[in-house]
């Protein structure tokens, strides 16, 4: 403990003050701590602990067969958590090769960028109130509630959605869900437009956010940065574009890039791609009207868990759910890295499997957790206010930082 | 994949460094490479800064444990040529009671966290990390958790052992 550099610092002569913001403090969005020194107002160093909510998800999911991972994938980046869970059921059917109908990948493509345009919606709706404006951050949350809603009629759930299976959805999509996407695509665009006309040429907004913690593309690509943070700071690397999965590549869409990487660029790029998203999610609906409407899952019964309904009246279903439940099922024994472009960054599956019921060994490559690292030494010499304003451009979410 | 073939890539790493990298072939398309610790820093600068590959993208840098080989705990990079958009992963196997390996954080700033977590979850020791502490769990714990014989749960539990399900 003595030569923990957090407690380093209790000079009474100092003339600097030290400041403990957080774990909790609402300004951290989230449990972790930094521990600042400041002269004044100003920050002369800072030490970010994390790990208050490590949960041990690597060590748990050694113990869980593959679609019993899906609700820990959750927990990661709950404010888009379908992103996570797609992302794994693609890692595992890449393990399995199997290949999924389009219309499932167009389907999954219309949830994950829903998923990212919540996530989107709060990060920037709050960097909003963290420069004093509210409005903005609740016009947006109504729209982050219709999201939430469409979820609802496809999987159940909100917030922690285990949406989807191995190799597809649980149940077809419903009419009413169809509904509800239509609606949000009539009514989204319209608080969008009103939101960037608070914000993008507001002239106390652009004060307080301009050239603030602006970063070089050296400097982000040196810390493994991505995502919108490393897109805001010039560095075109989107993993839908470059390692398309899901049949992204048939889609058309463009990545957004800013120019220096500070707080005003990552808010501009975060709201273009939201407009990107809502493109996306516009020629998915028109690419499924020519695909079969009964699809919604690949055919591969030894990994899909069957319907409940099957599995009471139809004897293979009953075979096959419980070779699935048992773990009863082999698997081939290689190594799969598989990433997908979460709301964060790039979230990676390091997935590796020795055949037997759960992975030998699963790492998650959490973007949160990457892109944090550069929070302390960035915060140097920067004001207190700017470093809170930084934080919530960073968008770390608790869940992601420390798995 | 990218512009680079793995064979083509892995005929340039065998040019530069003949004899000290084996390759454990490509699942899924992606170069998987082995090599000693005396060797990886030199390995990864060069990837880092030959003029045509540029692995300038540090993807991850993890662990995993075998405990019944003679070399059981792994380090494995994962790096990622923007401009080419290839990957490569490294393994480095360690033998227990000396699992020292050289840190990359003179490469990659970002090493330094993924570093930190390797470190508090198998024990791997980063000779030259500027800060070397446990990250996700209690400073004062003292066994390294990720490792296979730890236990996830109360070990007197028998209800859930493998060989109850024949395996």
């Amino acid at each position: 403990m003595q030569n923990h550099p957090v407690f380093i610092d209790n000079d009474p002569q100092s003339e600097y003050s030290t400041l403990n913001l957080g774990p909790t403090h609402p300004a951290t969005h989230g449990v972790f701590q930094n521990v600042l020194q400041l002269d004044g107002e100003r920050i002369v160093s800072g030490v970010s602990t994390i790990g208050y909510i490590h949960r041990a998800f690597e060590k748990i999911a050694e113990h869980r067969p593959f679609y019993q991972i899906t609700p820990l994938t959750d927990r990661l980046n709950y404010c888009s958590s379908p992103i996570n869970n797609m992302g794994w059921h693609m890692t595992v059917e890449k393990l399995l090769g199997i290949q999924t109908p389009k219309r499932v990948d167009y389907l999954r493509i219309i949830i994950m960028e829903l998923a990212r345009i919540s996530d989107h919606i709060i990060c920037n709706g709050v960097l909003g109130v963290d420069t004093g404006a509210f409005t903005g951050f609740l016009y947006m949350m109504e729209h982050r509630e219709s999201i939430y809603e469409i979820y609802e009629e496809i999987c159940g759930s909100r917030l922690t959605t285990n949406i989807g299976r191995i190799g597809g959805f649980e149940r077809n999509f419903n009419t009413i869900a169809f509904a509800k996407l239509r609606k949000f695509l009539k009514d989204f665009p319209v608080a969008l437009k009103e939101f960037e006309a608070l914000f993008n040429r507001n002239r106390i907004f652009i004060d307080r956010t301009k050239d603030v913690a602006a970063v070089t593309a050296e400097d982000a690509l040196s810390y493994s940065w991505s995502g919108p943070l490393l897109r805001a700071a010039g560095v075109d690397y989107d993993v839908r574009a470059m390692n398309p999965y899901s049949s992204y590549e048939d889609f058309d869409f463009d990545v957004p890039v800013g120019t220096n990487g500070d707080v005003y660029n990552r808010f501009l790029v975060r709201n273009e791609e939201m407009w990107q998203s809502i493109r996306l999610i516009e020629q998915a609906l028109v690419k499924l009207e020519k695909e079969p409407s009964h699809i919604f899952h690949a055919d591969v019964p030894e990994f899909y868990l069957p319907p409940k309904e099957e599995v009471y009246n139809n004897m293979e279903a009953l075979i096959y759910h419980f070779k699935i439940v048992m773990g009863e099922i082999d698997t081939p024994v290689t190594e799969v890295y598989h990433s997908v472009e979460g709301a964060n960054g790039e979230l990676g599956f390091y997935l590796v499997n020795d055949g037997g019921r759960a992975p030998y060994r699963l790492h998650f490559r959490r973007p949160s957790f990457i892109n944090y690292q550069m929070y302390a030494p960035m915060s140097r010499g920067m004001l207190l206010s700017d470093a809170i304003i930084n934080m919530s451009s960073l968008n770390i979410i608790a869940g992601e930082l420390d798995a | 994949m990218g512009k680079i073939s793995n064979e083509e890539l892995l005929s340039k790493i065998d040019a530069q460094f003949p004899g000290q990298l084996t390759s454990t072939g490509e699942p899924f398309g992606l170069l998987t490479l082995e090599t000693g610790r005396e060797h990886i820093i030199d390995i990864l600068t060069w990837l880092k800064n030959d003029p045509v590959l540029q692995f300038i993208y540090l993807t991850d840098i993890t662990a995993i444990h075998y405990p019944e080989t003679e070399k059981p705990i792994g380090v494995i990079y994962h790096l990622h040529s923007l401009v080419n958009n290839v990957r490569v992963r490294i393994k480095v196997f360690l033998a227990d009671g000396d699992t020292h390996i050289p840190t990359a954080t003179t490469l990659w700033n970002g090493a330094n966290w993924m570093e930190r977590e390797t470190y508090d979850l198998f024990g791997v020791i980063f000779d030259g990390h500027p800060d070397l502490r446990r990250i996700l769990n209690v400073d004062d714990m003292t066994a390294f958790p990720m490792r296979r014989e730890y236990p996830l749960e109360d070990p007197n539990r028998v209800d859930k052992k493998d060989y109850f399900f024949g395996r």
